[in-house]
């Protein structure tokens, strides 16, 4: 009963409690299924009714919301920098808060794949053919989505390391690449859309999870999938906001609601979902779904987010300086 | 008042017998128009239907019946509910104020009163984040009472008010203008208080132009994206309007469903022609023309 005495609002104590999740695009399908799945863990551990709300939209956007006053108990974005942002800007939850939760606060993992159409016929098989003269590679702007700046960075890791380590080269290459994106646009979803719904472009780069629900749901038999040799693991972090769990009196049932991520159920409905589980066992189970490849982590390769941020998507940097629209 | 009126009547060439163009130019302008129409209006609204029923009656009913689109329904009535009302007393105390009285700074209050048709819907979102968002100038005062306007229902109906304030204050000052203040001078004259000069002299002046004003903000303050986009946090079954939840449908890859709300608009907009024909067509009988009407459509596109 912590809750009832926490809330201040003139609202009875009832049983019931709600919980805003605040996430970024592509997660809608995943997080309508463990909302599902916690609220019965809940209701059996302790009684309660759990409500789980859902926002959705561009990780930076999302982001901003939260630091403009969206009331979000848990935040799930597409990276950690823009959870750093929440704490940076709104104080929010402690700065240090991906150490608090196993794997960096990551119970998923993904990549950046290649979507192309059925039979392959521009014969994409990896990074290089995308800077290929005459290809349209649909990718969203990298200063808005998170998805996008995944992809960026993708692309940005494998010249490096293929030119070992020369940083002109990788920037060269990567302008070829945004040369032959015809339109940018703000989020991964809308991205999708530009090349599944309008048949834009003869490549995406998307998220993992987001090409195997067009390969296995959405366009069955119109796309395929091409891994490329080498490509970035993806970590989208999960964090409780401090400050709003507080004031509303929710920490312990969304500090549960975290956990169960991680738990061998919220690792299988990941899993379904087609995100990369953390858990061994559950990885074992799903290990044909997810083509095996050569992963490289930010870390490893730019210095981490904030290094990433400042030197590749700030105001002038290195993709303002290489992106010119209408080229 | 009364002699502009007369000035008016003097100028317009009342006898003058209508000049006819060729046949050719006619057909070709009315197929030319009636073309454009087909291909602009009707066929698109015929594809939102086409799509919504694509997979027949009973999946386009669940569509509707789902919670998340009943939360966005009464949301939107809600928000179109709170801003009718408030547009009616702003737009008679305006109008009033305007067409009745002379006083320094008249024509800025006319530009103030166009401001939301001027600026971005996106802009007028953004500056009530601006002032309500937790970092904005209200915002600590708010937290601290636990009072939540933006990314929740007084933040929708305030972005929803603002952007069709002007509406009814449009339609009304040319109306009041054009009736002129002889009729409440003489209700005066003949001893009639403020108030009874009001209910049974102006009101039923302005009744068309009111309904009128009043039906074109509704259908405004039902349809509004960019501003409401800004302000409600995009919390499923909680702080999406009908079309917030349309724009999430077809995100979704949910066409049908998404279809099926947007005809649920689109049925909204089609009765709101249907009313604005039949209001015209009873203020021309009663005033033989109401030509002023018309001015509120150019401005609001």
């Amino acid at each position: 009963m912590a809750i009832a005495l926490h809330a201040r609002s003139a609202a009875p104590p009832d049983r019931v409690v709600t919980l805003l999740n605040v996430s970024y695009d592509p997660t809608r399908e995943l997080y309508q299924d463990i909302d599902r799945a916690f609220a019965a863990t809940w209701k059996a551990r302790t009684g309660q009714e759990v409500v789980i709300h859902q926002s959705h939209g561009g990780s930076g956007k999302q982001a901003r919301a939260v630091i403009d006053g969206l009331q979000a108990d848990v935040v799930t974005l597409g990276l950690a920098y823009d959870i750093d942002e929440i704490a940076e800007r709104a104080g929010l939850l402690p700065r240090d808060w991906q150490s608090r939760l196993p794997y960096r606060s990551c119970p998923f993992t993904s990549t950046v794949v290649f979507l192309v159409r059925k039979g392959n016929p521009k014969r994409v098989r990896d990074w290089d053919d995308l800077v290929r003269p005459g290809i349209a590679v649909i990718t969203p702007n990298p200063k808005t989505s998170s998805g996008g700046r995944w992809n960026y960075l993708a692309a940005w890791g494998y010249a490096l390391r293929k030119q070992g380590g020369n940083e002109g080269a990788a920037r060269d290459f990567v302008s070829r690449l945004y040369r032959n994106v015809p339109v940018l646009d703000s989020g991964a979803r809308g991205a999708t859309d530009t090349f599944v719904q309008r048949g834009l472009g003869d490549v995406l780069i998307a998220w993992e999870n987001e090409a195997l629900l067009v390969v296995k749901e959405l366009g069955r038999g119109q796309f395929e999938l091409v891994t490329p040799s080498e490509s970035i693991l993806a970590e989208p972090p999960v964090s409780l906001v401090d400050k709003v769990v507080d004031r509303r009196g929710t920490r312990a049932v969304a500090q549960a609601y975290l956990e169960f991520l991680y738990s061998e159920e919220g690792q299988t409905i990941g899993a379904r979902h087609y995100y990369r589980p953390q858990l061994r066992s559950v990885a074992a189970r799903y290990a044909a779904q997810f083509p095996r490849l050569r992963l490289f982590t930010v870390d490893e390769v730019f210095g981490g987010w904030q290094k990433a941020q400042r030197t590749h998507f700030a105001d002038g940097g290195i993709f303002d300086q290489i992106y010119q629209p209408g080229r | 008042m009364a002699r502009i009126a007369t000035l008016q009547a003097w100028v317009s060439p009342s006898g003058a017998a209508p000049r006819r163009d060729p046949a050719w130019v006619r057909w070709t302008l009315v197929g030319t128009a009636v073309g454009l129409m087909g291909l602009f209006l009707v066929l698109p609204l015929a594809a939102v239907f086409a799509y919504a029923l694509e997979k027949g009656v009973a999946a386009y009913l669940a569509a509707i019946c789902e919670p998340e689109a009943w939360s966005a329904i009464k949301l939107t009535l809600l928000a179109a509910g709170f801003a009718g009302p408030l547009n009616l007393v702003f737009g008679l105390a305006a109008s009033w104020a305007v067409a009745r009285f002379d006083f320094p700074g008249k024509s800025l209050l006319l530009t103030l009163i166009d401001i939301p048709f001027t600026i971005s819907p996106v802009i007028s979102g953004m500056l009530f984040v601006l002032l309500f968002g937790a970092q904005g100038w209200f915002g600590r005062w708010l937290t601290d009472h636990d009072l939540k306007i933006i990314f929740a229902a007084p933040g929708i109906i305030l972005a929803t008010t603002f952007v069709t304030l002007p509406f009814i204050a449009r339609v009304l000052i040319p109306q009041l203008e054009s009736t002129g203040a002889e009729e409440e001078q003489a209700a005066l004259t003949l001893g009639a208080s403020g108030w009874q000069m009001f209910w049974r002299v102006t009101l039923p002046n302005l009744k068309w132009a009111l309904l009128y004003g009043v039906i074109q903000a509704n259908a405004r303050a039902m349809g509004e994206f960019g501003a409401v986009s800004v302000v409600s946090g995009h919390i499923r079954g909680v702080t999406n309007t009908l079309p917030l939840y349309v724009e999430i449908l077809y995100d979704d890859y949910q066409l049908v469903p998404a279809f099926a709300v947007a005809s649920l608009l689109t049925g909204l907009a089609l009765v709101t022609l249907v009313v604005k024909g039949v209001v015209e067509w009873k203020a021309s009988r009663e005033h033989g023309g109401a030509p002023e009407l018309a001015s509120l459509e150019e401005r609001a596109a």
